[in-house]
């Protein structure tokens, strides 16, 4: 048998060298004269260990890493192609404890497949979810997926099959299913790493979807700043199309469904789903008002199903295996798995799937291992650039979106940046009004114009000038930001402002140095 | 060399990315991108061009190119290199490099070195949050920046 080497081709992994790893690779594989094969496959999620690169052994998988090129000899020497002991050994990668402790249902093939082999998709249990759904009827489809408890995983956690049935019920000769992958929020990459890395499960969630409402044309947005995933899914369209997987009848169906993948153009706000259907129509990416929903006049004024990538990668397992096996997973009203991203400065980053209910210390402490710098935790920012700075004290929020509304914050996508003790919470607080200014879409005026006055009295408070009235101000502007903005940018930037104001205050307090002098 | 042949070369040039774009639902990003693509940015003389062609007037094609972040109305340099700003990276420093990055360049975010060699600019998430801070050099993407690597892309950029 000839060995078969897995590098991944991972954005995250080549961020970390893993080109430079697969080129030393097949240099020393050329000068030993040993044929094996590469597979470029997606990343495990674990990326403190990432080049993490895998051998299949008569044992099973072997990994090693995180491997730097210049190991690259000492590897063969050490005879890794039999799963031989080196310092980069880390044995069977689903025993390596970051990734043993998940629970991975929409993420089982990340990581593990060659993501652009459909041989390799099906064989790991992929497209039962959509022969079952070929035959079904569609209402029955809709009605599994509403049962599985799914919620709208970029971040609003609206229920799915609820969405999918306003679309399946109003009449239209053309319907769409959109795919949100413009993942623009800090400490989120679970879209990115699942388009990278098992492409096939998205385009089977699509299809499932475009079958159960009627919807035969679908789009995938993918932000500019993926060049990896756009790649990667363009490929795998191709593929899923010319194999009967896309196209006018679907498996042999007499369903049609097919997709086009779409690039953004650097715009945050194109994140919210009305300015979303504005980009794809080739307009300015400027938030829609609702009523009407997508649901019925979305794209080109067509009944439109939008969701984010997760959401749509997870229905496959719920049609192969059943609503009530999804559901069985979770806490609460949040049922199912969650692919929670670990980021910023902490020990264990990377992606980790798991049903709902763990608390952000066992996330942060336990599986994070605490920080990279080895410093104390300060804050934790759960749901991106949009989302609440949560302190120890809070650490014992459960991961749950009404846990997490009930303590004033979100759960968004689930990403989470650890900081360590150095952080200035006054200036993450100017950070967010900064990042409203550069990103808003200019349609509401608390977010267009509060988020620039937000930095200003900020930049006073900083500066010590009538602190105490101003931090009243930028509470009275938060207020009015949260209230009087129609999509997520104007209305939740207040919550990593107030929450930061609320649980830091001394950092709020003028420096005594700077009193001092006046 | 006149210019009459050189702007009719690129609104030729330009047509052809139309042509072949116009028939997608939702043309007009694909035709930016294009553009960008083939020029390194989108030529003002393109705007008439793309409002012809897709029968939208010069102001709505103008607001659309000047609302996205990515479309350029000037080329940029040889190399654009990107430093994520965002919080992710923020918590590793980001603040930091992008000033070393700046001191080394010897320009700010947005703009370009005056050999034409390089332009820097800010960019809010790679996706690479748990190997912060990352940087984006040509599409390249590169993590846990630190001076040893910082020093590598100076280098590269400067060749």
């Amino acid at each position: 048998m000839i060995p078969r080497i897995y590098i991944p081709a991972d954005s995250g992994a080549l961020a970390l060298g893993a080109e430079k790893v697969a080129k030393a690779i097949e240099k020393e594989l050329k000068e030993r004269g040993v044929e094996a094969k590469i597979v470029r496959n997606g990343s495990r999620g674990a990326y403190f260990l990432e080049p993490m690169i895998e051998v299949a052994t008569a044992e099973g998988r072997v990994a090693y890493g995180p491997v730097k090129p210049s190991e690259v000899k000492s590897l063969f020497d050490s005879g890794f192609l039999k799963g031989g002991h080196h310092k980069r050994w880390l044995g069977a990668p689903d025993k390596i404890p970051f990734l043993a402790k998940q629970t991975r249902l929409t993420f089982a093939r990340c990581g593990v497949i060659d993501p652009l082999s459909l041989d390799s998709y099906k064989s790991h249990g992929g497209l039962k979810g959509l022969e079952n759904a070929v035959a079904m009827a569609p209402a029955d489809i809709v009605k599994q997926v509403t049962e599985s408890g799914l919620r709208g995983r970029g971040g609003a956690g609206f229920p799915t099959g609820i969405k999918w049935k306003t679309v399946l019920d109003t009449t239209s000769e053309r319907k769409y299913i959109v795919c949100n992958a413009d993942e623009g929020d800090s400490a989120t990459f679970a879209d990115r790493m699942i388009m990278e890395g098992d492409p096939f499960v998205l385009i089977e969630g699509m299809a499932i979807a475009g079958i159960a409402t009627g919807a035969t044309k679908g789009f995938v947005y993918i932000r500019s700043e993926y060049p990896h995933a756009v790649a990667t899914m363009n490929k795998a369209v191709a593929i899923a199309r010319k194999a009967g997987v896309l196209g006018v009848n679907v498996l042999g169906s007499p369903n049609a469904f097919d997709m086009e993948i779409r690039v953004g153009a650097g715009a945050y706000v194109c994140g919210e789903e009305t300015s979303l259907l504005n980009s794809l129509e080739g307009k300015r990416g400027v938030v829609r008002a609702k009523p009407p929903l997508p649901a019925i006049q979305g794209l080109f004024g067509k009944p439109t199903v939008i969701n984010n990538v997760i959401s749509l990668a997870s229905v496959p397992i719920i049609m192969d295996k059943g609503a009530a096996y999804y559901k069985d997973f979770g806490m609460g009203r949040s049922r199912g798995t969650i692919p929670i991203q670990i980021a910023g400065n902490v020990k264990h980053g990377g992606l980790f799937e798991t049903a709902f209910g763990l608390t952000l210390g066992e996330i942060v402490d336990e599986i994070g291992g605490g920080t990279a710098s080895g410093r104390p935790v300060k804050a934790v920012q759960v749901g991106g650039p949009l989302g609440a700075y949560f302190p120890r004290a809070l650490f014992d929020t459960p991961f749950d979106y009404e846990a997490f509304s009930a303590k004033d914050g979100l759960i968004g996508h689930a990403g989470i940046t650890v900081f360590d003790d150095s952080a200035d919470m006054m200036k993450q607080a100017r950070f967010a009004m900064e990042f409203c200014a550069i990103e808003s879409c200019g349609k509401c005026t608390p977010c267009r114009i509060g988020s620039t006055r937000g930095m200003e009295v900020l930049d006073k408070v900083a500066a010590g000038i009538e602190a105490e009235k101003n931090l009243a101000l930028v509470t009275d502007l938060c207020n009015t930001m949260k209230f009087g903005s129609l999509c997520a940018l104007g209305g939740f930037t207040p919550y990593p402002v107030m929450s930061s104001i609320t649980h830091f205050p001394e950092d709020f307090k003028p420096a005594p140095t700077r009193v001092a002098a006046e | 060399m006149p210019m009459q042949p050189a702007s009719t070369e690129i609104a030729s040039r330009i047509a052809a990315i139309i042509e072949e774009l116009k028939d997608l639902e939702g043309p007009l990003l694909p035709i930016l991108h294009g553009i960008q693509e083939e020029f390194g940015h989108v030529p003002q003389a393109a705007l008439p061009v793309i409002a012809d062609g897709l029968n939208l007037s010069r102001a709505e094609v103008h607001g659309v190119v000047t609302f996205y972040h990515d479309f350029r109305a000037q080329p940029a340099g040889r190399h654009v290199l990107k430093l994520c700003q965002a919080e992710a990276c923020q918590s590793m420093g980001s603040d930091v490099v992008a000033a070393k990055v700046k001191q080394l360049l010897g320009i700010d975010f947005h703009e370009t070195t005056r050999d034409g060699s390089v332009t820097l600019e800010p960019v809010y998430c790679l996706g690479l949050c748990a190997c912060s801070p990352s940087a984006m050099l040509d599409g390249e993407v590169i993590g846990r920046l630190d001076d040893e690597k910082i020093e590598e892309i100076v280098a590269e950029v400067r060749s």
